[in-house]
C-alpha cells in the first residue's frame, strides 16, 4: 500500500490558488444570528469570542487598576478605604492573571489563527474547543462573583495559613472557579497539541511550522503538564479550609510552605504560558514587516521548548525568603539564571532578523518595538531578582511589580497588541487607521514607562508592594506612576476606538495587505468557513522572502470533499509534482 | 487505506480527511489528557512522600487501621476489569457488537464491585470515627492504638487520594454506561470504535493509579 502512495504523491496534481480580494461567502456571512455564534464550533468565531470575553476583563481589571494608582496618590488615605484597597488590588491581580493573561493569546488568536497556519479547517476537537469557551465564560464570571461578593483580600497567591484560616472568607468559592478555568486551560493544550501533530496539510513539515505554532506547542505543554497540579493544589486548599485536614496548616503538623512550593509549581510555569505565546507573534510579525527570513529558526523554535522546560525547574525562586533550605535556594538561582540564555537567544535573533531587512514600521511592527525594549528591561530585571542576596532586599517590594508589569504587560500584551493589528484585517476584513494606530503605539510606550520605571526606583528604594500607605519620600514616584497610568488609559481608549470605528467603516482589507508570505494569508479577509476552499500544499517554509509568491498559494488541484487523500506529502514529491 | 477514504464515512467529522487521521487524533488527545491526570495525582503523590518523610513512624502506625485484605481484592477486581475493557475492544475490532456489549457489562460490574467494597471500608473507618479532618473523632481503642496526635495527616492523605481515584471510577462507569447503550444501537464496528479504545485508555490509567495507591497506602511496613 505504502508504495502505491507513493506512486500517487509523485502524480500529485497542484494548481496555484491564489485568494480573492473580494469574497463572496466568508465564515462572518455563513451562518447568522445569536443562537448561530453561541452553539458555532467553528474555531475562529471561537477565537473571536474569547478575544471579547477576554477583552472585557481586561478593561474591568484596567479600571481597577487605575482606581488603586489613584488611592496611591497621596501617602494616606485619598478615596478608598484600606480594606477596599486589598480586596481591589487582590481582584486586579487574580483577573489578569487567570481571566486575562492566561487565555489571551493562545485561546483568542492561537484559536484563530493556529488551524489557519497549518492549513486545517478546524481544531482537531472542535466541540471541546467550545466547551472550553463555556468553562472559561462559567468560570470567569464564577470566580468574579466570589472575589467581589466575598471580601477577598488574600492576593492572587492564596497563600497559606492565611487562606486557610476559617477567617478567610470565599476561599473555597474563588478556588473552586479557579479550578474551572484551569480546565479551559488544560482542554486548549489538549487540543492544540492533538491538532499541531496530526492536522498539518500536505509539506508542513516540522521544519516549515510557523514560529507561532511552535511557541503554542510549547505553551500547551506547559498548559497541560502544570494546571493539573494547580487544580489538585487547590483542592486540598479547599479541603483544608472546609475541614483541616491538617496538609498545609501548621497547627496541625502540616506545612505551609509546602502549599507554596505546590502553588509556585504551577504559577511559575503559568508565567511562560503567558509570555511563550507572544514569542511566537514577534517571529512572525518581525519577519513579515522586514521581508526577511527570520534569523535562526531552530534556535527561535528550539528555545520556546527550553523555556518550557527550564520554566518547570525554576519555582523556588519565588521563596527565597520563605525558608526553604539554603541548598534549594542556590540551585533554584542558578536555574533561573538558565532560563535567561533561551529568552536572550530569542531576542538577538529577533534583532539579527532586522538587520539589512526591508523594515516597514507598521502599527503592527511598532509593537515589536516596544515589546523588544520593553521585555528585555523586564528580562534584565528578572536575572536581578534572581541572585539571591539581591532578592533578599528586592523581594516583596516594587521592585518586583515594576519586573513583573515589564515581562507581563510590556511583554505578553504588546505581543498581543502586536498580533492583533497583524490579524485584525484578516479577523474583520477590515483596516484600521494606520496614523491612529501608530499614535497609540507610541501612547503606550510613553505611558508604560512613565508608570513602571518609577517603581523599580522606589522599589530599589525600600516601597513594599501592596501597601495602602507610604511615607512621604515615595510621593513623587507613586505620582509619577499615576500619571503614566492614565495615559496608558487613554491609549487604550484610542485602540478600542480605532478597532470599532474599522468594524463600522474601515476600508476593505485585501486577502494579503502585508504580503506576508504565511499560509493563513494566503486565504481570502476574512476567511472562508473552511478556512480555505482547497486543500493547501507548502512547498516552502513560512519565511522563505526570496521566493516568489505565487508558490505560497498552492494546493490540490483534485479535491475529495475538501481534502485529498494523503495528506503526508514530502517535500521531494511534492516540489516534483 | 487509498479506496476507502476516498468517500467521506458517516463517522468522521467534516475536518478530518478520513477515518485514519480521525482515529489517530482521538487517541493522541486521549494520551495528552492521561498525561494531565498523571500530573493531577501527582500533587497527591508529592504530598504523601513529603510527609511520609517527616513522621515515617506515623505512616507505618496509621496503615495498620487499614484493612489489606479488602484492599486486595479490590486490587483484583479492578486488574480483571482491565483485561475485560481489553477485550471489549478486541471484540469491537473483530465486529463482534455481542461480545463488546458483554465485555463492558463485566467491566462496569467489576468497576461496581470496587466501589461497593470502597463504599464499606470507608463506612467502617467512620463509625470508628477515623473520619478527615474536622470530623476526626476516633473511638478510645483506636486512638489507643494511634496514639501520634498527627495521625490525622495520614487520613486526610488517604481520602484525598482514595476519594479523587473513586470519582475517576464513577466517571469511567458512566462512559461504559454510555459505551454499552451505544454499542446496543450499532454505533461500533471495525471501522469505527474510537470511544470504546480512547474509554479503554482511560480505564486502565484509573486501574494504574490504584496500583500505586494500594501499596502506599495499605501495605506500608
Amino acid at each position: 500500500m505504502a508504495v502505491a502512495e507513493t506512486k500517487n504523491l509523485t502524480t500529485l496534481q497542484v494548481k496555484r490558488f491564489k485568494p480573492s480580494d473580494n469574497p463572496t461567502n466568508t465564515y462572518l456571512t455563513d451562518e447568522k444570528g445569536l443562537w448561530a455564534w453561541m452553539t458555532t464550533v467553528d474555531h475562529k468565531k471561537i477565537g473571536l469570542m474569547y478575544l471579547g470575553a477576554v477583552a472585557f476583563f481586561f478593561a474591568l481589571a484596567g479600571f481597577l487598576a487605575l482606581a488603586l494608582r489613584t488611592e496611591l496618590w497621596t501617602p494616606a488615605k485619598t478615596f478608598i478605604e484600606a480594606d477596599t484597597y486589598n480586596q481591589l488590588f487582590t481582584l486586579h491581580g487574580a483577573m489578569m492573571v487567570f481571566f486575562v493573561l492566561v487565555p489571551s493569546i493562545p485561546a483568542a488568536l492561537g484559536n484563530f489563527v493556529l488551524p489557519m497556519q497549518l492549513g486545517a479547517k478546524d481544531v482537531a476537537f472542535p466541540r471541546l474547543n467550545l466547551a472550553s469557551f463555556y468553562i472559561y465564560v462559567f468560570g470567569a464570571i464564577f470566580t468574579f462573583i466570589s472575589l467581589a461578593n466575598n471580601g477577598f483580600d488574600t492576593g492572587w497567591t492564596f497563600y497559606t495559613p492565611y487562606s486557610s484560616d476559617a477567617n478567610s472568607a470565599g476561599v473555597i468559592w474563588v478556588t473552586l472557579g479557579v479550578f474551572i478555568l484551569g480546565f479551559s486551560s488544560i482542554l486548549t493544550g489538549t487540543n492544540f497539541i492533538t491538532t499541531i501533530h496530526k492536522l498539518r496539510a500536505p509539506g508542513i513539515t516540522w521544519g516549515r511550522l510557523p514560529l507561532n505554532i511552535w511557541a503554542l506547542y510549547a505553551t500547551s505543554i506547559i498548559q497541560v503538564l502544570a494546571t493539573p497540579v494547580l487544580a489538585i493544589t487547590i483542592l486540598l486548599l479547599s479541603m483544608e479550609n472546609i475541614m483541616d485536614i491538617g496538609i498545609f496548616d501548621p497547627a496541625l503538623g502540616g506545612d505551609p510552605v509546602l502549599y507554596q512550593h505546590f502553588f509556585w509549581f504551577y504559577s511559575h510555569p503559568a508565567v511562560y504560558i503567558m509570555i511563550v505565546p507572544g514569542f511566537g507573534i514577534i517571529s512572525e510579525v518581525i519577519t513579515t514587516f522586514s521581508k526577511k527570513h527570520i534569523f535562526g529558526y531552530w534556535a527561535i523554535a528550539l528555545s520556546s521548548l527550553a523555556i518550557a522546560f527550564i520554566g518547570f525547574l525554576v519555582w523556588g525562586h519565588h521563596m527565597f525568603t520563605s525558608g526553604q533550605s539554603s541548598v534549594a535556594t542556590t540551585v533554584f538561582s542558578f536555574l533561573t539564571f538558565l532560563v535567561g540564555i533561551p529568552t536572550g537567544i530569542k531576542i538577538l535573533n529577533w534583532v539579527a532578523t532586522l538587520y539589512k531587512g526591508s523594515i516597514d514600521m507598521k502599527t503592527p511592527m511598532l509593537y515589536v518595538f516596544v515589546f523588544l525594549f520593553l521585555f528585555t528591561i523586564g528580562g534584565f530585571t528578572g536575572i536581578t531578582l534572581g541572585a539571591l542576596s539581591v532578592d533578599i532586599h528586592l523581594h516583596d517590594t516594587y521592585y518586583v511589580v515594576a519586573h513583573f508589569h515589564y515581562v507581563m504587560m510590556g511583554g505578553t500584551l504588546m505581543a498581543l497588541l502586536a498580533g492583533l493589528h497583524y490579524w485584525w484585517p484578516k479577523m474583520t476584513g477590515k483596516m484600521y487607521n494606520e496614523t491612529l494606530g501608530r499614535i497609540s503605539a507610541v501612547l503606550i510606550f510613553i505611558g508604560f514607562n512613565t508608570t513602571f520605571l518609577p517603581q523599580f526606583v522606589m522599589g530599589a528604594q525600600g516601597m513594599p508592594r501592596r501597601y495602602y500607605n507610604y511615607i512621604d519620600q515615595f510621593t513623587i514616584f507613586h505620582q509619577t506612576s499615576t500619571i503614566g497610568s492614565y495615559i496608558l488609559g487613554v491609549a487604550f481608549l484610542i485602540i478600542l476606538y480605532n478597532l470599532m470605528k474599522s468594524l463600522i467603516n474601515g476600508e476593505k482589507a485585501p486577502a494579503n495587505p502585508w504580503n506576508s508570505r504565511g499560509l493563513e494569508w494566503q486565504a481570502t479577509s476574512p476567511p472562508d468557513f473552511h478556512n480555505f476552499d482547497h486543500t493547501p500544499v507548502i512547498i516552502h517554509g513560512p519565511y522563505d522572502y526570496h521566493q516568489p509568491m505565487e508558490e505560497f498559494q498552492l494546493g490540490l488541484a483534485v479535491s475529495h470533499n475538501g481534502h485529498g487523500d494523503h495528506h503526508e506529502v514530502t517535500t521531494d514529491e511534492t516540489e516534483k509534482a | 487505506m487509498a479506496n476507502h477514504s476516498a468517500t467521506h464515512p458517516a463517522h468522521v467529522q467534516h475536518h478530518f480527511v478520513d477515518s485514519d487521521q480521525q482515529f489517530e487524533s482521538a487517541k493522541l488527545g486521549m494520551w495528552v489528557f492521561l498525561v494531565n491526570e498523571i500530573l493531577f495525582f501527582g500533587g497527591l503523590f508529592c504530598a504523601y512522600i513529603v510527609f511520609r518523610a517527616w513522621y515515617p513512624e506515623l505512616f507505618t502506625q496509621a496503615a495498620l487501621e487499614l484493612n489489606k485484605l479488602w484492599g486486595g481484592v479490590n486490587t483484583i477486581v479492578l486488574i480483571g476489569s482491565s483485561l475485560t475493557v481489553a477485550m471489549a475492544i478486541r471484540s469491537a475490532q473483530k465486529n463482534q457488537t455481542k461480545g463488546l456489549r458483554i465485555n463492558l457489562l463485566i467491566t462496569i460490574a467489576l468497576a461496581c464491585v470496587f466501589m461497593v467494597i470502597k463504599y464499606f471500608e470507608y463506612e467502617h473507618k467512620l463509625h470508628l470515627g477515623i473520619a478527615p479532618g474536622s470530623f476526626w473523632n476516633p473511638t478510645p481503642e483506636i486512638l489507643h492504638e494511634l496514639s501520634d496526635p498527627r495521625a490525622n495527616i495520614f487520613f486526610g492523605i488517604y481520602y484525598m487520594m482514595t476519594g479523587v481515584h473513586g470519582l475517576h471510577v464513577l466517571v469511567g462507569i458512566g462512559l461504559m454506561i454510555w459505551l454499552y447503550i451505544r454499542a446496543g444501537k450499532g454505533h461500533f464496528n471495525s471501522e469505527y470504535y474510537t470511544p470504546v479504545e480512547i474509554t479503554g485508555l482511560y480505564w486502565h490509567l484509573v486501574d494504574l493509579i490504584w496500583i500505586f495507591l494500594f501499596p502506599l497506602l495499605y501495605l506500608i511496613e
